[in-house]
């Protein structure tokens, strides 16, 4: 479970996030949705402490995340995996040295303990045979997949995903959706996912957060999320042609 | 004011950098790494360089002493005093700026726009650490190789232009490099270099490091890097030599 209470953040004289306050649950996986720009990538970069907030509580499971020393904030982050808009695999590394970097930098197991783990990850994700290959000759629907097998290489208690689908076709994007759903809920973790994707919200949103301009609009379930008199997160959902035929059709029968 | 912000920043990231690792062998293997990117494969670019400024140095120095009263082995005594002095570890260093500055400016600046120094961070690895200080020890270690590689170079290249265009004969040229020759000029240009390459490999990731946006400002990150390298070098070359030598 991870709370966020208050939290501020500005860059300079620009406020990007003003007072929010969600609950995020375990062993779900909690999206974080909004327009592009609305601050989705600063709270959750926020929420890991690669941004220091301007005030406010971060408590992962009774531990103020954001108010511990040095050290043990670096112990915290070995139980955090994260996923990155882009990937962020290292280029000079293979996929199976991607992977096995966490375990070559935390552990103390001997290289063939690693290469099991590194491919029991490998696996998990649903990529055989792609060890030697480096990330710029994969897809990017490998390489985020690539990203998830070293997330979890390390068996993080949270899991932090930005934009997982983003680049890629709509069924590799599900793909990849539910793969962090079943993952979330194999390993009881604590997932929360940024997307702006609703096929996202509908396939795997046990609960939705909707961040308007920096402050949190809206929060629900998946469920709840069409019933919402919200007029913003109504144009958010409604932005598409599609969505709105959908909708005149549902009212109309 | 931004000058010193800057200074303030670099110092910040120096202590970072300079934190004891945890994992050894990694760090090792790092260092290993760095030792064959930046200093072996800077070998070539250095002998090339040297080989043509001994030649340079030499025929301008005997054209400069063309005064029949004065003996043809000052030729090679002058060209050996040159490069020894400034040319293998100043010239040498502005190339290196050149050549390892922009590559570790762009390398780190990559990483930090594609998300993989932040990935780095979650992790719970000290990412400056970790990239920078392989860099910099690997540099500084393979460096003084270099300059001396230039010496040998640089000075070879004077006698093969010096005796090809006629103006010393070989044995006049060896009597030359020879004579009163101080072994400290040798001393003074591998400390002058140990502390140029520090200078690149620091300030170029520093650059490289605080990189923010995308992979237009790596280009100019990496411009930067090269830039302030080469100021700092020629700064600290004149601090060095009033040190060192006077
Ligand atoms: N390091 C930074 N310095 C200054 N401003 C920033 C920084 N990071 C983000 N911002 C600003 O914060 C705002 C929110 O950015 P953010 O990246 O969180 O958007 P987002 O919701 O993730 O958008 P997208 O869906 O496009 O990824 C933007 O206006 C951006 O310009
Ligand atoms: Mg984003």
């Amino acid at each position: 479970m991870i709370e966020v209470k208050d939290i501020s953040k500005s860059f300079e004289n620009t406020k990007v996030l003003n007072e929010v306050n969600v609950l995020f649950e375990k062993g779900k996986t909690n999206l974080i949705i909004g327009q592009s720009g609305s601050g989705k990538t600063v709270l959750l970069k926020s929420i890991v402490g690669l941004h220091q907030v301007d005030k406010g509580q971060i408590i992962f499971d009774n531990i103020v995340f954001n108010e511990l020393n040095f050290k043990d904030k670096k112990e915290m982050r070995k139980q955090i995996g994260m996923l990155f808009q882009g990937g962020a695999l290292f280029d000079s590394s293979s996929v199976e040295e991607n992977v096995r970097y966490p375990l070559d930098m935390f552990t103390n197991l001997s290289l063939s303990d690693k290469q099991d783990r590194v491919n029991e990850c490998l696996k998990r994700v649903n990529l055989i045979n792609a060890n030697k290959f480096y990330p710029a000759e994969i897809s990017g629907g490998m390489q985020k997949r690539v990203a998830i097998a070293r997330a979890i290489a390390l068996n993080p208690k949270y899991l932090f995903c930005d934009e997982p689908n983003s680049g890629l076709d709509p069924q590799t994007a599900i793909l990849i959706d539910n793969l962090i759903k079943e993952i979330t809920e194999e390993y009881n973790m604590t997932t929360i996912v940024n997307t702006h994707d609703m096929n996202s919200v509908m396939e795997i949103g046990d609960k939705v957060v909707f961040i308007y301009k920096g402050e949190k609009w809206w929060e629900g379930t998946k469920e709840g999320i069409f019933d919402t008199e919200n007029n913003e997160l109504n144009n958010f959902i409604f932005a598409s042609t599609l969505s709105r035929k959908i909708k005149d059709l549902k009212k109309g029968g | 004011m931004s000058l010193f912000y800057h200074i303030g920043k670099y110092f910040l990231l120096l202590n970072r950098v300079f934190s004891i690792p945890e994992k050894h062998n990694v760090y090792y293997k790092e260092t290993l790494k760095e030792i064959q990117k930046q200093g072996i494969n800077s070998m070539g670019i250095v002998a090339i360089i040297s080989v043509f400024m001994g030649a340079v140095i030499t025929i301008q120095t005997a054209y400069n002493t063309e005064n029949p009263l004065l003996p043809t082995y000052l030729i090679g005594l002058g060209a050996r005093d040159a490069i020894l002095l400034e040319f293998s570890s100043t010239i040498v260093a502005l190339i290196l700026a050149g050549k390892i500055g922009s590559n570790i400016a762009s390398e780190i600046g990559t990483m930090r726009v594609t998300e993989q120094i932040d990935a780095l961070e979650i992790m719970g690895v000290n990412s400056a650490s970790y990239l920078i200080l392989p860099k910099v020890v690997g540099s500084v270690i393979f460096a003084p190789f270099l300059t001396l590689l230039s010496m040998i170079v640089g000075i070879s290249g004077g006698w093969v232009a010096g005796t090809a265009a006629g103006v010393v004969t070989t044995e006049n040229y060896i009597y030359g490099i020879q004579y009163a020759f101080n072994p400290y000029y040798i001393t003074y240009s591998l400390i002058k270099i140990t502390v140029f390459v520090f200078l690149i490999t620091t300030i170029s990731s520093y650059h490289g490091y605080n990189t923010s946006g995308g992979s237009l400002e790596v280009g100019k990150a990496s411009t930067k890097a090269v830039v302030h390298s080469s100021i700092f070098i020629l700064l600290f070359n004149l601090i060095l030599t009033q040190l060192l030598l006077s």
